[in-house]
């Protein structure tokens, strides 16, 4: 399985043709205390860059963008009852939802551990 | 990630300045967002605890963006106080030496430029001035030109851009307070006094913006970093950011100008009645009176009123509110409410919804909530009212 990041704060784990999407601890950390997560119904489908999901913490609504293209198969229903998981462990059970992959070149564009990392650094 | 309404986002165009404590702020560890076109704390270690901290403990929050006006004349304060009964809708002339007012600016057609605290120094505090007048900090200049046209020549205005303000607020506030001035024990809610604290002057009103009990401390900006290091030394106080500060008032059912309060909104309709006292209604004499009378007489077109909101998701400023098909109003603040557990809102809506328990709806990206006219304060006043 490799994980990639983007520039917008989210991280992308592929398995196959399915990408599980969330964003990055960096992200929750500057977002503060979450309250609320939108999530997409299964089935939709987003192209590269459209509205995924909505993240509501205390202080603002911010977006979360598709970070590649594809249709949603899962969303993660325990951000239902406990928002603040994205903030305790926003890179494993803090997972928003799961994609089937539908042009895998997209991913190419993306960064790795290391890039995001020096990334972030630079911020 | 984008945020679509931070803060910072709203303001941006001019330079930020730095306040006194702005390097006091950094070394706590806070993060800076423009505001008020200030560098100023959001947050510290987070909203959440920011917010239980200062219901169960003390908070100290940095309010040095609002303006601090004094008004002097030659005449023992009559001048002062005849020529700001023109421009504010509350008693003046009946406020008592030591005695703090809530009040607000109005233009003529009765909306509301600003509120605002207006208090009597006594003891000599701000060099013998007649009144003491606390502003917003977003609109302080506005208000301080506005007031240049309208204020007669015998009365001098003075802004205290060098004075810092501290706000300390919560249930072990009184303790925390008292730790470093004793005699500030005896002051009770909208009650203010002179101390002088390791040789500084500092005017202290038992007042906030929190509902819960505290003090706003006026102390000069060159030795306010000195009065929060020993505030937060204490035990009872940490350091409480901007975000916290606008969840507590929410919460307490305080309106925030330039969110739920406009020049588009008038003082009836706003539930602010009460800063216009009967002798003010009765004789008039200030601007926007006649507004005031006309709504007191038939009532607002609108009103502004608490929103209980179903389930998790919150509904924010400038989301719309119906009943069935029909727009009837706005969300002016809304969010997250920790001491609450839930969404809660504010908001204006046109009269006929206004009663308590209305049944409504709020649109929040094309969604339907379920919401309810409820009752303000959301969480109870804890001022200390009596010694």
């Amino acid at each position: 399985m490799s994980r990639y990041f983007t520039d917008e704060h989210e991280w992308i784990d592929v398995a196959g043709d399915i990408a599980t999407v969330g964003i990055t601890d960096y992200a929750q950390e500057q977002l503060g205390d979450i309250v609320f997560v939108e999530l997409p119904a299964e089935g939709t489908t987003f192209e590269k860059g459209d509205d995924a999901a909505v993240v509501e913490s205390v202080k603002a609504a911010s977006d979360v963008y598709a970070p590649i293209s594809g249709e949603v198969v899962e969303a993660n229903g325990a951000l239902e009852d406990e928002p603040a998981l994205v903030n305790s462990d926003a890179e494993e059970d803090g997972w928003f939802f799961k994609l089937r992959i539908a042009d895998a070149s997209e991913l190419e564009g993306l960064m790795n551990e290391a890039a995001y990392k020096k990334f972030v650094a630079s911020l | 990630m984008t945020a679509t309404d931070d803060v910072a986002a709203l303001e941006a165009e001019l330079p930020l300045e730095a306040l006194p404590l702005d390097a006091w702020h950094r070394a706590k560890g806070a993060r800076m967002v423009g505001f008020a076109g200030y560098h100023m704390p959001i947050q510290y270690e987070g909203i959440m605890a920011e917010h239980s901290w200062t219901r169960e403990h003390a908070g100290l929050f940095d309010v040095s963006h609002m303006g601090q006006l004094t008004f002097s004349d030659e005449t023992g304060g009559a001048s002062v106080d005849a020529a700001l009964e023109t421009l504010l809708p509350s008693d003046i002339k009946g406020l008592k030496p030591f005695r703090q007012r809530y009040s607000m600016l109005l233009d003529a057609e009765g909306g509301i430029l600003d509120d605002l605290m207006v208090s009597r120094p006594g003891d000599g505090a701000f060099e013998g001035a007649a009144i003491y007048m606390v502003v917003n900090g977003a609109t302080k200049y506005d208000d301080i030109g506005w007031m240049i046209e309208h204020l007669s020549d015998d009365v001098t205005m003075n802004h205290m851009a060098d004075q810092a303000l501290l706000a300390l607020q919560g249930p072990e506030a009184g303790e925390a307070m008292a730790a470093l001035i004793p005699e500030t024990a005896d002051l009770i809610f909208m009650q203010s006094g002179l101390f002088t604290w390791r040789g500084v002057p500092l005017w202290i009103s038992r007042s906030g913006y929190t509902g819960e009990d505290g003090f706003e401390i006026s102390v000069p900006g060159d030795s306010v970093a000195l009065l929060a290091d020993a505030l937060c030394a204490l035990p009872q106080v940490k350091p409480i950011g901007l975000g916290a500060r606008d969840s507590l008032r929410l919460e307490a059912g305080l309106p925030l100008y330039g969110h739920d309060l406009s020049p588009a909104v008038s003082t009836i309709g706003a539930d602010l009645g009460f800063a216009i006292q009967k002798r003010r209604r009765e004789e008039g004499g200030f601007i926007g009176h006649a507004r005031v009378m006309k709504e007191l007489a038939e009532g607002p077109g609108s009103k502004r009123v608490g929103l209980k909101i179903e389930g998790r998701l919150p509904a924010r400023e400038g989301a719309q509110i119906y009943a069935g098909d029909v727009l009837v109003g706005e969300v002016t603040s809304g969010g997250f409410a920790p001491s609450v557990g839930a969404p809660i809102a504010m908001g204006w809506v046109s009269l006929p919804y206004s009663a308590l328990d209305t049944a409504l709806e709020i649109e929040v990206r094309g969604k339907r909530i379920a919401a309810a006219v409820a009752p303000m304060p959301f969480v109870p006043h804890r001022y200390r009212r009596k010694a």
